[in-house]
């Protein structure tokens, strides 16, 4: 892949990212030659093999259900950037 | 000198009442007042909190308690900037998450303080730990204690570059790709990685959740098998963790290596080995021959691929993981005239270059058109480099490699290429895709200078026993863990 192929500002956005033009010409680099080394897996024979997500087989890993201590409404918020009345205070979103 | 030594010498002498934990907490805080304007190990440190803990130990053992209960009573340690200390501020060496404090207690903290220890100090790493060098931090480069020109590898390079400089006497890290073994190999610590399971992530900052595991720096074997009988266990908080017993490691520790069986794999010795980490990993292998272990060739054929796999899976995991830093609930908030405005600049504003890169990486293999194409296809290649190591494990114990391929490389030289970087994790990654345990133990020195080489053993799914045992075996037939950097 081209580095010049990679559409850092669409991938930013998705990403929810903030980027410098400076940085996305850096970026767009370097993450063109990354692409251009992952991209030899394409060579593995991959047919009939199942994926692992998680290197340990567990299954439906479950608890009882049982009402157990929790943080304080406080501690919770404590590193709230802002809040009002034990709520967090974020922009408007709807009119 | 008390912060040189080991947990086992020091609790002999703890519980003896021949020295009181405030004399060896005083020990490490002079020591870090003495050195670590040189090391950088340590992002924050509170000394009052360390000593009032160690008066508390004292208190404990002058009325009757004992190391059989609390194996670390007494025991300054030290602990990576991304683990949950309750009241402590917790940043990651990123400048994004601000003056946030934790509201709570890792699983691995809290086991910790039951067994006694003295919990203290936040170690540098690489933001968020991603990278091999601990460069990538927003509080400044940590320097290896053995060459402060050079780095301590990473990410948890704070971990053990502590340990080695005498600063704590033991610590925590976290292991994603070789984080714990690739900087104990650089800075002449024993580090190792669980197997995926065997220790609680409760109140760890995931990276990437699949592989993360957490583990200790110590300065020897012996240290290394307390440190893992206390963190170790199923924790219900971490579903991942497994309900797997937690046998007393200490006990596997007999010297007595007689007919095991290590495997070497060919794809190991590749170019770019450095010509002195070979033949100190070559005179390894010999002196485990003359223990009594056998050693053959063994085959791991999809190695080439595992760094490959690795730059796919760990950046896909880390930009779902990271995408909760988004300024609403905590984080340095930077405003916006909406809500998609002020994810975007807090987290433009707060995140280092290198973990901008794994964002948009992951999120990119993970974007639709994609997925299949890269993610799905690595998650396929993970299951053959896991099964190398399954048929592998069928025929020996533990297998045996480098942990990296040279010494510690100098500050700044791979710092403007983040693929020659990656490329120094090529023996440690696929331990972590696999899921199974490692461990990096010193076996030597280059000439000029004088850098620690690492040994690294590769362990069965559980088998951490039988890789312990191998590894102190080793140890205590060879002076390396015995040499300390001149400070």
């Amino acid at each position: 892949m081209a580095a010049g192929d990679f559409n850092v500002k669409y991938v930013a956005h998705l990403a929810r990212l903030a980027l410098t033009p400076e940085e996305e010409i850096k970026l767009g680099a370097q993450l063109g030659n990354i692409i251009g080394f992952v991209e030899q897996l394409k060579s593995v024979d991959v047919s009939n093999v199942e994926p692992t997500a998680h290197a340990v087989p567990t299954v439906n890993v479950t608890r009882a259900d049982e009402i157990r201590p929790s943080l304080p409404h406080d501690e919770a918020m404590r590193n709230a950037p802002a809040k009002s009345g034990g709520l967090f205070v974020v922009p408007k979103i709807v009119e | 000198m008390l912060n040189r030594l080991t947990i086992s010498e020091l609790s002999a002498r703890l519980i003896k009442r021949e020295v009181s934990s405030r004399e060896v907490t005083q020990a490490c805080l002079d020591q870090i007042a003495r050195v670590d304007g040189q090391i950088h190990a340590f992002i924050s440190h509170d000394a009052a909190d360390a000593l009032a803990q160690a008066d508390v130990a004292d208190k404990a053992i002058a009325a009757g308690a004992s190391s059989s209960q609390q194996p670390l009573l007494g025991i300054p340690v030290a602990v990576k900037d991304v683990l949950a200390v309750k009241n402590q501020p917790l940043n990651c060496g990123s400048k994004i998450l601000g003056d946030f404090v934790s509201p709570y207690d890792a699983t691995v903290i809290e086991k910790l303080k039951i067994a006694g220890a003295i919990v203290f100090g936040r170690l540098n790493m690489d933001e968020f730990a991603m990278g091999s060098s601990t460069e990538n931090s927003a509080f400044g480069v940590t320097r290896n204690p053995w060459d402060t020109t050079r780095i301590p590898g990473g990410s948890s390079g704070g971990s053990a570059a502590a340990v080695a400089a005498d600063e704590a006497i033991a610590t925590l890290g976290t292991d994603t790709g070789g984080s714990i073994r690739q900087p104990a190999a650089l800075c002449g610590c024993v580090g190792l990685k669980p197997t995926y399971g065997r220790v609680s992530r409760y109140g760890l900052v995931a990276f990437a959740s699949s592989l993360d595991q957490i583990g200790p720096f110590t300065k020897d074997v012996r240290d290394c098998a307390t440190m893992l009988n206390v963190i170790g266990g199923h924790d219900r908080r971490d579903s991942t963790s497994v309900a797997h017993a937690v046998p007393d490691y200490t006990k596997a520790l007999d010297g007595n290596i007689k007919g095991l069986r290590l495997g070497l794999p060919k794809e190991y010795m590749i170019g770019g080995l450095d010509p002195e980490v070979k033949a100190a990993v070559d005179a390894a292998v010999k002196q485990l021959q003359s223990l009594g272990a056998s050693v053959e060739e063994i085959s791991l054929p999809h190695t080439e691929y595992a760094a490959a796999t690795y730059y796919i899976i760990a950046p896909a995991e880390a930009s779902a993981n990271l995408a909760r830093f988004d300024g609403i609930r905590y984080c340095a908030r930077v405003n916006g005239a909406d809500p998609i405005e002020l994810y975007s600049k807090t987290r433009g504003a707060g995140f280092g270059p290198e973990v901008k890169r794994r964002i948009i990486l992951g999120t990119y293999v993970l974007s639709s058109g994609y997925y299949d194409a890269y993610y799905l296809r690595a998650q396929k290649v993970r299951t053959l480099i896991r099964q190398d190591f399954l048929k592998a494990f069928e025929n020996v114990d533990a297998i045996i490699t480098p942990t990296t391929p040279t010494a510690a490389f100098k500050i700044g030289e791979k710092s403007d290429d983040p693929l020659q970087m990656y490329l120094s994790d090529v023996f440690t990654i696929s331990c972590n895709l696999a899921g199974i345990c490692g461990v990096s133990i010193p076996c030597g020195f280059t000439k000029s200078p004088k850098l620690p080489i690492g040994l690294q053993l590769l362990g069965k799914p559980f088998g951490e026993e039988t890789m312990l045992k191998i590894a102190h075996a080793y140890e205590q037939s060879t002076v390396w863990h015995r040499e300390k950097p001149a400070l």
